[in-house]
Formats: structure tokens, sequence, C-alpha cells
């Protein structure tokens, strides 16, 4: 069974936006919300200083905290890739799944559900890439599945030297960024 | 220097989480005021007190059944797709806090409507007899009552600690990351209905078992809350900074003049004068009592909300 996830080169992300446009257009994310994000980060003393820009969104976690506490199970993992997706008939709008997020990846969509990112699961199921994937014009971010070590995602993480966003959370996020 | 920038501005979740606002705490509040009433409902049934004799034990189902179902409402208006709240019922989640909650919930209901049909008033009884005959039926025999007192004492404890666990289960907010809210929550909703329990005595030897009764749970409810601050002080830094928000943040004066000092510590002292004589049973401590425990509770939301894993 597939395990989707994503490598982000952020020695190319420029930060463009385009991956949250894109996403915006392909999900039809109301006006004020998003589903992805751009994060940038800035350590050290001047003049040597470091500038980490990352693409942002829900980690589709191992052990996802707003599946575990989901009162309705509206909240679930897909068996297609393992994708954190929500049941917007089966939500009732209590909230629980945001605040359990600790990367506060998920938001009340106006309608009255919790919506995030799919990873664009009606795309991938076509052999498309995710919307921000597809559009990246750096190419920085790669999608696959992290289980086949054949994968171009597997290779990556294999060769490259990379993180994940508050590990120490302890949700095992499958978003990485390459460094 | 780290500096952290970001493009997100969701609503309700940025710059800091602010999903939940008055409802869930006083949800909470209430649903601990009547975890509080159904354990003294169900220790005065398992001690022998008969509702038509006792003016403590009789009211306390009826004024659960008006608390919780206000609970009820307020958890109903903050759910954001109400139409679709009956799914709460479809399925059972069992690492879900909150589908625990529901139906345990759905079990405290008849309990309390059990405790209340034990002697029904007057009023009720003429328009509808056969709530006579059940009210017979229920407490037929000694045993049948203490099974009652037991089951109420079990649900008072479920629920009371549900509404802890349902906000220490959400790892993400460092401030509700401890296992002492369960045992906060129970005890300051004990608390609660011991209170209101001493304001609806009307023999003073009644008021005085509550006030007794409240006394300790006041102490434990003090230590506690300094447990609660002592855990996250010696924590993480995410711990940390989540204490900070009430040594020295934003939540510090509400949190130790109203929640401790108005809340636990000027009832704590006011009470134990009573009890040496010092001072009469005044209705003002078991009020001081109820409106600290509803202040714990926003405080507490506010401040889990606050708190997050991501610095800066």
């Amino acid at each position: 069974m597939a395990r989707f996830g994503m490598a982000i080169d952020t020695r190319r992300c420029v930060g463009c936006m385009d991956c949250v446009a894109a996403c915006k257009t392909e999900n039809d994310v109301p006006e004020g919300f998003n589903r992805d994000w751009i994060t940038q980060e800035l350590r050290g003393r001047f003049p040597t200083l470091s500038l980490e820009i990352r693409s942002e969104r829900c980690n589709h976690c191992d052990d996802a905290p707003c599946v575990s506490c989901c009162p309705t199970g509206a909240s679930h993992v897909h068996p297609f890739g393992q994708v954190v997706l929500v049941d917007h008939e089966a939500c009732i709008g209590c909230k629980a799944c945001v605040a359990s997020c600790p990367y506060g990846a998920r938001f009340i969509h106006p309608e009255g559900y919790a919506d995030k990112c799919t990873f664009c699961i009606h795309r991938v199921r076509e052999g498309q890439d995710p919307a921000c994937v597809a559009v990246c014009p750096t190419h920085c971010m790669h999608f696959g599945d992290l289980d086949d070590p054949n994968s171009e995602i597997s290779a990556l993480l294999a060769s490259r030297a990379h993180h994940a966003v508050l590990p120490e959370a302890g949700t095992r996020p499958r978003i990485f960024y390459l460094t | 220097m780290f500096e952290t920038i970001t493009t997100r501005a969701n609503h309700l979740v940025d710059p800091h989480l602010h999903v939940w606002a008055w409802q869930i705490p006083l949800y909470l509040f209430l649903g601990g005021w009547v975890a509080g009433l159904l354990i003294l409902f169900g220790l005065k049934l398992r001690r022998g007190a008969r509702p038509a004799r006792d003016s403590v034990t009789y009211p306390l189902p009826w004024i659960g059944l008006g608390l919780l179902s206000l609970g009820m409402l307020a958890l109903f208006l903050d759910l954001e797709h109400k139409l679709h709240a009956l799914r709460l019922y479809v399925s059972f989640e069992p690492s879900s806090p909150m589908s625990w909650g529901a139906w345990i919930l759905l079990i405290v209901y008849p309990v309390l409507v059990l405790g209340a049909l034990l002697d029904p008033p007057g009023a009720l009884t003429r328009r509808f007899p056969w709530l006579t005959r059940a009210a017979r039926s229920i407490r037929w025999t000694p045993d049948r009552l203490r099974l009652l007192g037991l089951v109420a004492i079990a649900c008072g404890i479920l629920l009371g600690v549900y509404t802890g666990v349902l906000l220490s289960s959400l790892g993400a907010r460092p401030f509700w990351s401890s296992g002492l809210l369960a045992p906060l929550f129970l005890v300051s909703g004990l608390s609660a209905g011991a209170a209101f329990a001493h304001l609806i005595a009307r023999r003073s030897d009644e008021q005085r078992q509550m006030v007794l009764l409240d006394t300790r749970l006041l102490a434990v409810e003090l230590a506690l809350l300094l447990l609660l601050v002592l855990g996250l002080v010696g924590g993480g830094a995410v711990q940390k900074e989540a204490a900070a928000l009430v040594l020295r943040g934003p939540l510090t004066a509400i949190f130790w003049v109203l929640v401790v000092g108005v809340g636990v510590v000027l009832p704590l002292v006011v009470q134990l004068l009573a009890i040496r004589g010092r001072v009469h049973h005044q209705p003002v401590a078991p009020l001081l009592v109820l409106g600290g425990g509803l202040a714990l509770r926003f405080v507490i939301v506010w401040a889990g909300q606050a708190s997050h894993w991501l610095h800066g």
C-alpha cells in the first residue's frame, strides 16, 4: 500500500507562492483561507544569516492527532496513499482537530466543516501530481510514495540531508524539507 | 536572531488559535458542576438519604438536568456544522475523548431522570399519575436505591474526568498537556457541587457537612493548581512558554487573582473561619467557588489555545 509524502527542496524554493495560488484555484479554497502557505525562517546574526523558505501544508502525519481526536470519524486516513482526509458530511465542526494540529494546518471552512490539504487526491488518482507540485516554477517540490524504495522521493530522502517541521510534536509528519 | 514569517492568516487559527470562545469553557464548567452534583447525589443515596426527607438530595438531579441541558446548548452553539450534530451518535470513536463524552452525556441524562423521579413534585404526579408508580418502583428496595447511587457516582466521575481529558488529550497545546487537568476539573466540579449544595441546604447540619466537604476539596484544588503550574515550569521549552502565560503573560492577573485568589483561597479561608465558629455560614463563599470554577475553565481554555509548539 502506498504512503504518500512530499520532499521540498529549500535550496530551490524562492517563496513565489505559485503553490499557494495553484492550491486555491484547484481546490476552490475560499477567500481569506489557505491550505498551503509560505514560511520564511531567518536564523543567525548579521552578517552570517541563513534563510530557509518553506512551502508548508498539512503533514499527513503517520500518527495524526486530528484523526484520533475526531468524535465522528470524519477525519480519517484514506487507504489510497494513507492520505489524511475529512469527510465533509460527517464533520460536525467541533474544532477539536483544529486544536489538535501542532502545525495549524486546519481551518473551518465557511460552510462549517474542517478543511485542509488533501494532497489533491483527485488529481493523484488520475496519475497527476498535486496542483502545488505541478505548477512550481523551480521544481522544488517532489511528491511520491515514501514506502517505494525506487520512487524519486525515496531516492531524494536517501541522498540528501533533510528535516521535518516539529518532529518533537511526535506526530511523524510526512513532509520533508531538503537542505 | 530567530525570526519566522508566514503568509498564513487563517480565521480562528492565526495569529494564535482561538477556535473556542465562551461556549466550551461554559460547557466544561457546567459539565463539571453536574458531575459534582451527581457524585454528591450518589453519595447521599448510598448513605441512606431519602429525597423527600433531605433538602440537599431532593433538588440535585433536577438542577443537574437543567445545568446539563444548558451545557449541551452551549456545546451545540459552538458547533460549526450544527445540522450534522447527530453524527456524534452514529458511531463510537474509542480514541476520541469527545466521542466518549458524547456517549457519557447520553448515559448521564437517564441517571439524572431516574434520580429526579425518586420523588416527583405533586404538580407533575397530578398531571401524570404513572410517575407515582414509576417512583415507587425505583425506590422499591434500599438495594435498588444504593445501586442508583453507585451508578450516579460512576457517571459523575466519568463526566468530571472527561471534561479534563478532553483538553489534555490535545497534545498540540502544551498548556493542556498535563494529566493533572482531569483530577483538577473533577475536584473543581465536586467543589462546585458541594458549594451549590451548601447554598440550597436548609438545615444547619447539612450546611456544615457541605462546608466541611468543600473546604477539603478546595485545599486539594489549590494543590492541583500549583502542581499544574509547577509541572509546566519544570518541563521543556514549550511547556515553560506555556507556563509564562499565567506567570508573566496576559493571563497572569486573571489566573492568580480570580481563579486562585477569589475562587479558591478566599472561600477556603472564609469556610475555615466558619468551621471554627469565627464567622457565620455565608452564601458568599459558595458563590465565590462557583465563580472561581467558571473562571478556571475560561483561563485554562484560553491559555491552552494561546500555547503552541512553534517558537516565536
